[in-house]
């Protein structure tokens, strides 16, 4: 798509954008402007320093990981589908969707998107397993500073132990979803997007 | 039409405060100790007993004095305060008290006076929730608090009054000489929940921010709604049945909305008086506070006056109020103003329920009637409780928040009835309606269950209610782990998507708002240092320098000036002799807050008999007690008790505020710059990145305001530092200048003098509706000025200029 994405928002490329993450019209438009009163450089994409400048990610303890999620390996820019393929997989899971189209691919915002999104903040170094050190920089970044790092490192084995059932002290995508079946992904990772 | 409310008091049967206490104390007048028999001494007294002289202020004084003792024994015992609420401690007392007087005396001698209750008892408790409101939380709540509030109450006091009247007509209560304007009168003024009950059961249980705004911003605001119903019902009493005609109904509808509205206005207009007051009052610093109660109190009799709503105007005054006062006052005045406004509500509330206890004593008033009690009792409750599930239904699909079961349990249940009914109900003429008796038994007697009962089991019922809907089984680590990371993602989202706290309204306000009133209300001082940065700033500072002065001390040695470890964005380093605070024993996680119920399921698991080995335990502990909360958890800042602010979020905020920009400093110079620099610089230009808007949750961050584009798109600077441009999008008002002291082309930003007062925060929840393309893009045009584009200026400068940035604005701009 290259580092510039149209400037006014089409048609075409609403219906591109709604077939592709399952938003409204009214959404994605309402998505748009926010797009845009982010984008400083008014070149139609959005930089690092774009998101950093709003407050609350500065306070928020995984608010850079989750910048970054926005980036594409090696890009600098988001444009605004790619923005939008992110915050789909936020989407609240509609029941309509669940019996759809098996032949189609996995909408953005399945139940395993939604653990991918969230594994891939861990797993940094996209070798799809989440390493004791990439935890323990995580459970770092989540914990104040009044942990000791004996105590954190222990907490993280325990962590991994727990999931960990193939032996090889990490976690891998197929353990972290096992890990986490009895919990409501759905609904802990989807926010009611503004009609 | 009959004068509002206190102004009856001319028709309050119930006897004063002073009324029957010189029967008693009779004896002492005329008695003078010394010699002399009857009235003329014979001689100098050197000492005697005058207890008429001061009879009424003694008694006025020993019963705040008994109140408050009262409190301090109530508060010995832990064990007793967490299950019983402190409103029911107070309620059994002055039923022993009341016990106590009437056998004295047998008679009545201390009672509730509607009077006293208005004037003076009220007053404080109401401005105090009003100055201590949370506005950002109530505005964004409103639409949904004012459904409950109006509709909510209207549905209670129509139905309740017509179901009563009803059964009333099926015979079973017996003759009863009342009609149905007597039964709708009481309906209207038993369906009301009561702020001061409300406050006082929701301290006990620490509900979450958006629940607890919803019951009591619907506590606030329905009085408008009950002191319409109760005039008008009661003027229709008066009026005779018969007579009443579908033009007074009208009047009934359009007097609601005078009433409120008025009331509100009123409010405003003297929270306006006030800010404009305290402006000028710089050179009279010790009576500062003095003004805010005055003219509060002011706005509360002068909407008395006009037959308004009082409490709304006090409120109003307190919400609009605060923002000024708190920016012209100076430090120690506003300390002073919360602690006054804290003693005062508290002590009030105190009173008023000890006194709910002892007018409780009076045989004269009873009058029972199991049928009407007992029906009463179930009809408000089945009534609110219905009512609020077809609301909620209702406002769920509007809201972004949504509102879920044990919220709405939570919200009829805590329906509270407390004194505001009972100095309603007392306020009733026994000749216009002949069952007052009844109804003030009945009160009294709905009063009680509510609070008593209902406050204590509620407490009970939530946690049963949260643990039942959690699994049963204990949480793993990974869950408790990830699920706290899916909070943060999930907060992070809706901070990037702008879908929470993005409000078109908002933002045209605090434009205004900054434009107009700003200029007007505050002190010229205050405008400046107003900027959110600057007083984080400010704040974080003292709060660094006060530890840095304590762990000197708890050192004993001044070595730690000497440590400038990069590490330390304070000059101090701590961290090598910071002991491990862990205490990781279940005791200590307990001991943290005995007086809170925890909501939180896994902490709840958590003190159930756990069945696994210690270190897992351990484990746990460790992870609950300092996984960062992600925002929704947060405590509510509103505290009867207490006035310091949640210090753990502050402490939280700004631990991770640090970490990230050191972060992202980091990489941003290895990546721009790959210059080693200073730590010196490093710990300077901390400082003045410090100054970055910490508080989300407060409600001044929408404070950050628009800034004037055209302004902005003057020029883009050549400062290589895209992060310290996303963090101080202004000096205003920092003087300190020493930033980077890099080998690059780092200049000292001179600030415009027509900039120097900006605010060019960029806000932070906002799209930007329109975005005037301004043909200013001139790039390089002075290397100085702070800009708020995204200016990675050497891929800028170098890039190619882009001709058509933007030639038209998006075109969905609907918010």
């Amino acid at each position: 798509m290259g580092s510039r994405a149209s400037t006014l928002l089409r048609d075409e490329e609403i219906e591109e954008i709604k077939k592709e993450t399952g938003f409204s019209h009214s959404q994605i438009t309402r998505l748009y402007s926010r797009f845009t009163s982010l984008d400083k450089g008014e070149n139609g994409t959005l930089s690092r320093e774009d998101f950093q400048r709003i407050p609350e990610l500065a306070i928020n303890p995984l608010g850079d990981r989750i910048i970054n999620a926005f980036f594409s390996d090696g890009e600098d820019q988001v444009n605004f589908r790619a923005f939008m393929r992110t915050l789909a997989h936020f989407r609240p899971i509609e029941d309509n969707e669940k019996g759809k189209d098996p032949s189609s691919s996995e909408p953005l915002n399945s139940r395993n998107n939604k653990l991918l999104f969230a594994f891939r903040l861990y797993d940094l170094d996209k070798d799809d397993k989440i390493s004791r050190e990439e935890l323990l920089q995580v459970l770092r970044m989540m914990v104040g500073v009044n942990i000791s790092d004996e105590q954190l490192g222990s907490i993280a084995d325990r962590t991994i132990q727990e999931a960990d059932q193939d032996g090889d002290s990490a976690i891998s995508f197929p353990e972290f979803v096992k890990v986490l079946e009895k919990v409501d992904v759905e609904q802990k990772m989807s926010i009611r997007f503004l009609h | 039409r009959p004068p509002h409310l206190p102004a009856g008091i001319n028709r309050g049967s119930a006897l004063s405060l002073n009324g029957h206490g010189s029967d008693s104390s009779g004896g002492h007048n005329s008695h003078d100790s010394g010699h002399g028999e009857g009235h003329s001494p014979d001689g100098l007294q050197i000492v005697s007993f005058k207890w008429h002289h001061v009879e009424a202020p003694y008694i006025i004084a020993v019963w705040i004095l008994v109140a408050s003792l009262a409190k301090i024994v109530f508060h010995m015992s832990h064990k007793v305060t967490n299950v019983v609420p402190e409103s029911a401690l107070l309620i059994f007392l002055g039923l022993l008290l009341g016990g106590v007087v009437w056998g004295a005396d047998h008679s009545a001698s201390f009672t509730l006076t509607p009077t006293i209750f208005f004037f003076y008892l009220l007053p404080p408790i109401v401005l105090d929730a009003g100055y201590f409101m949370p506005n950002r939380l109530f505005f964004g709540n409103l639409g949904t608090i004012l459904m409950y509030a109006v509709i909510g109450t209207v549905w209670n006091a129509a139905l309740t009054g017509l179901s009563l009247y009803g059964v009333f007509l099926t015979g079973i209560m017996g003759p009863l000489q009342a009609g149905l304007l007597d039964f709708l009168l009481f309906g209207s003024l038993i369906a009301a929940v009561d702020p001061v009950a409300v406050l006082a059961v929701f301290e006990e249980v620490h509900v979450n921010d958006v629940l607890f705004i919803i019951v009591f911003g619907e506590s606030l605001l329905n009085d408008a709604v009950t002191v319409v119903l109760y005039n008008v019902f009661d003027s229709f009493v008066a009026i005779g049945g018969e007579n009443v005609t579908g033009v007074d109904c009208v009047k009934g509808i359009v007097s609601f909305f005078v009433v409120s509205i008025g009331g509100t206005l009123i409010g405003i207009i003297f929270a306006l008086l006030l800010s404009f007051v305290t402006r000028f009052t710089k050179h009279v610093r010790i009576i500062e506070p003095g003004f805010v109660f005055i003219i509060s109190y002011l706005s509360y009799l002068t909407s008395e006056m006009l037959s308004l709503s009082a409490i709304l105007a006090i409120t109003f005054a307190g919400v609009c109020c605060q923002k000024y006062v708190n920016a012209n006052i100076n430090e120690q005045s506003v300390t002073t103003v919360r602690y006054t406004m804290k003693m005062l509500a508290s002590g009030s509330e105190t009173i008023v329920f000890m006194f709910l206890g002892i007018s409780a004593v009076d045989p004269n008033i009873w009058t029972w009637n199991t049928a009407f009690i007992l029906l009463t009792l179930v009809f408000i409750s089945v009534y609110r409780v219905i009512g609020v599930v077809i609301q909620t239904w209702l406002l769920n699909r509007y809201r972004m928040v949504q509102l879920e079961i044990i919220d709405q349990v939570v919200m009829s249940y805590g329906g509270l009835r407390g004194a505001v009914a009972f100095a309603l109900v007392a306020l009733l003429d026994p000749e216009k309606v002949k069952e007052r008796n009844l109804f003030v038994s009945t009160t009294i007697i709905v009063v009680y269950f509510t609070v008593i009962f209902q406050g204590l089991t509620i407490k009970p019922l939530v946690s049963w209610l949260k643990v039942k809907r959690s699994e049963h089984r204990d949480p793993l680590l990974n869950e408790k782990l990830h699920g706290r990371a899916f909070d943060h993602i999930l907060s992070a989202i809706e901070d990037i998507s702008g879908q929470i706290g993005h409000n078109y309204m908002r933002d045209k306000w605090a434009k205004f708002e900054r434009r107009f009133l700003s200029k007007l209300l505050m002190r010229r001082s205050a405008q400046k240092s107003r900027d959110q940065i600057l007083n984080v700033f400010h704040e974080l500072n003292i709060k660094d320098a006060i530890s840095y002065v304590a762990e000197g001390e708890r050192r004993g040695s001044l070595a730690f000036i000497r440590s400038a470890s990069t590490d330390q964005l304070v000059n101090v380093d701590f961290s090598t002799q910071r002991p491990s605070i862990v205490d990781a024993s279940v005791s200590a996680l307990l001991r943290g807050n005995p007086s809170s119920v925890c909501l939180d399921m896994q902490a709840i698991e958590e003190k159930r008999k756990s069945v696994r080995d210690k270190e897992d335990t351990l484990s746990h502990h460790v992870l609950q007690q300092y996984l960062y909360k992600p925002r929704h958890q947060t405590r509510h800042k509103y505290s009867r008790h207490a006035i310091t602010p949640n210090t753990e979020d502050n402490k939280q905020e700004k631990e991770i505020f640090r970490r990230t920009m050191k972060k992202r400093l980091e990489s941003f110079k290895s990546t721009k710059l790959g210059v080693n620099y200073s730590k010196k610089s490093i710990k300077n230009y901390k400082k003045d990145c410090m100054p970055r808007k910490v508080n989300p949750e407060y409600s001044d961050i929408e404070e950050a305001h628009e800034h004037e584009v055209a302004h902005q798109d003057i020029g883009i600077s050549f400062i290589a530092s895209a992060t310290r441009q996303a963090l101080a999008e202004t000096y205003n008002g920092i003087d300190n200048p020493t930033f980077i002291s890099d080998e690059n082309v780092m200049v000292r930003p001179a600030i415009p003098p027509w900039l120097s007062n900006e605010d060019t925060v960029v806000p932070s929840q906002r799209a930007r509706v329109q975005i005037p393309w301004s043909p200013n893009n001139f790039r390089r045009l002075t290397p100085l000025r702070l800009s708020t584009r995204s200016v990675d200026s050497f891929q800028m400068a170098d890039g190619p200029v882009p001709e058509h940035p933007r030639m038209t604005l998006p075109e969905g701009t609907h918010l």
